[in-house]
């Protein structure tokens, strides 16, 4: 069985939903519709470009080119961890500590999968490299965006508290636990629920497009709880490990909470 | 046992602040609000940014963890947090004294089962200054400590602090407006200007 191909007209259509949405939107007054447009827009010609990309990379599967998409995919999502942030740390640390723990675990996790469990020769194959990686950046993005920004905004309100602790003379591990422990949760959250609903209320968009595509169901959801595993072992170290990190930084050799470490987000 | 020594100490527009006070010497800090006297005392206790030296008994602040020198200097803020539910979750295991200290504020036993959002202002002010005593530190630096309090709980406060200072030997700083509480509780007496200058005055 073949796709059916999708013409333009047939996109238009679908856009003219988004559009109606953005207009009833403003109408309410939410101030999401340039936002819902932007976003619209911005899922279009990205998806269009990484189309083109990938077919490029698909014709001459070469490491380095593999690796440089890599890259570019963790860049952005590192900086959109940063800017999903009511207060984010500054500097280096604001891009760094999304980027670094999405990059350990993801990346770890993916490269692991493609060698020992898919098998695929040359393990950077591209078809199979960058869709798992993307889905893997994908959903780690918001767990770890989700964990530091209850990190950084549970330290913010809680201040007195945790220096009531240090003034005390607890260590700084203590008297943030509670916020860490919560900030963990919350960015594991949807990844649990996501699993738990799979398949009974939600059909995973991957396994519904390998279905599209005419892949037989049983390899669809082999693949999709392949997927679903590698998400939630890859959000949830990532999760946590940026938190951990983050938690640290926001104390000082000296064990002094610095909030003035935080600057104000957009979001 | 042992003298809290400051030397040179500057944190934002303060200072440099020079002061000693002896083991088992209460000295009062008064000025005009804004002058960061609050900031003072948390500088002391190295919980924000500051340069300087601090020692207790000798031993310098810089060669100990910062947990372990706000364990000896404590600290009572002006205002109390309190981070679980029940009083008696933010104390340690209590003794007969510290019991006895309880009894002289008001409270008996049960206070340690009460939700800490059920206590009033005053209540939570004399519990943090229990919880304080509870950990045993050995040095005091009081925020205000009897700003919301009726008379009498203001004079229950002071002689459990001066008893405590006098069984412990401790160096005391108290942070306080009233010029009579200050004549009553300490010996020598500061003031710290709007410019960060802390000065000594007459009583």
């Amino acid at each position: 069985m073949n796709v059916i191909p999708l013409s333009a007209f047939d996109l238009s259509v679908a856009a003219g939903l988004v559009v109606l949405l953005a207009i009833l939107s403003m109408a309410m007054q939410l101030g999401l519709g340039k936002q819902i447009i932007i976003a619209a827009v911005r899922t279009t010609v990205q998806l269009m470009l990484i189309g083109l990309v990938l077919k490029t990379l698909f014709d001459r599967a070469h490491m380095a080119w593999v690796i440089l998409l890599a890259i570019v995919m963790l860049s952005v999502a590192g900086y959109e961890v940063m800017a999903r942030q009511r207060r984010s740390f500054g500097g280096w640390w604001g891009y760094g500590l999304g980027t670094l723990s999405m990059f350990i675990s993801s990346f770890t996790i993916a490269v692991f999968v493609l060698i020992a469990v898919i098998n695929v020769e040359p393990w950077y194959t591209p078809q199979y490299a960058i869709p798992l990686l993307g889905m893997m950046l994908g959903n780690t993005m918001t767990g770890v965006a989700l964990s530091l920004d209850r990190l950084t905004s549970g330290a913010w309100e809680k201040r007195g508290i945790i220096e009531a602790q240090l003034i005390l003379g607890y260590e700084w591990r203590p008297a943030v636990s509670e916020i860490v422990r919560e900030s963990v949760r919350v960015g594991l959250m949807p990844m649990i629920n996501s699993m738990a609903a799979a398949g009974i209320v939600s059909l995973p968009g991957m396994m519904t497009g390998q279905i599209l595509g005419g892949s037989p169901p049983m390899e669809a959801v082999k693949y999709q709880i392949l997927i679903m595993f590698m998400i939630a072992a890859g959000t949830g170290f990532a999760s946590m490990g940026a938190t951990w990190l983050g938690a640290r930084h926001l104390f000082d050799e000296r064990q002094r909470l610095r909030l003035d470490r935080l600057k104000e987000g957009r979001a | 046992m042992g003298d809290l020594s400051i030397k040179q100490l500057r944190c934002h527009h303060i200072g440099p602040v020079d002061l000693d006070v002896a083991a088992g010497q209460c000295v009062s800090f008064a000025g005009p609000s804004g002058a960061g006297k609050s900031i003072l005392l948390k500088a002391i206790i190295d919980l924000i940014p500051n340069n300087g030296e601090v020692s207790f008994d000798v031993q310098s602040r810089k060669h100990m963890r910062a947990s372990q020198w706000r364990k000896q200097v404590g600290l009572l803020p002006a205002e109390s947090f309190w981070w679980c539910n029940r009083v008696g979750q933010h104390f340690p295991e209590l003794n007969e004294q510290q019991l006895d200290w309880f009894a002289q504020l008001g409270f008996d036993k049960q206070v340690l089962d009460w939700e800490v959002s059920r206590c009033s202002t005053g209540e939570r002010q004399r519990l943090a200054l229990l919880r304080l005593l509870c950990h045993g530190p050995k040095a005091l630096l009081l925020d205000e400590p009897t700003a919301n309090l009726d008379t009498t709980s203001t004079e229950k406060v002071e002689q459990i602090v001066i008893a405590y200072m006098k069984a412990q030997q401790c160096p005391v700083i108290w942070v306080s407006h009233d010029r009579s509480q200050n004549k009553r509780i300490a010996s020598q007496h500061y003031v710290l200007e709007q410019d960060g200058q802390l000065q000594r005055v007459a009583a």
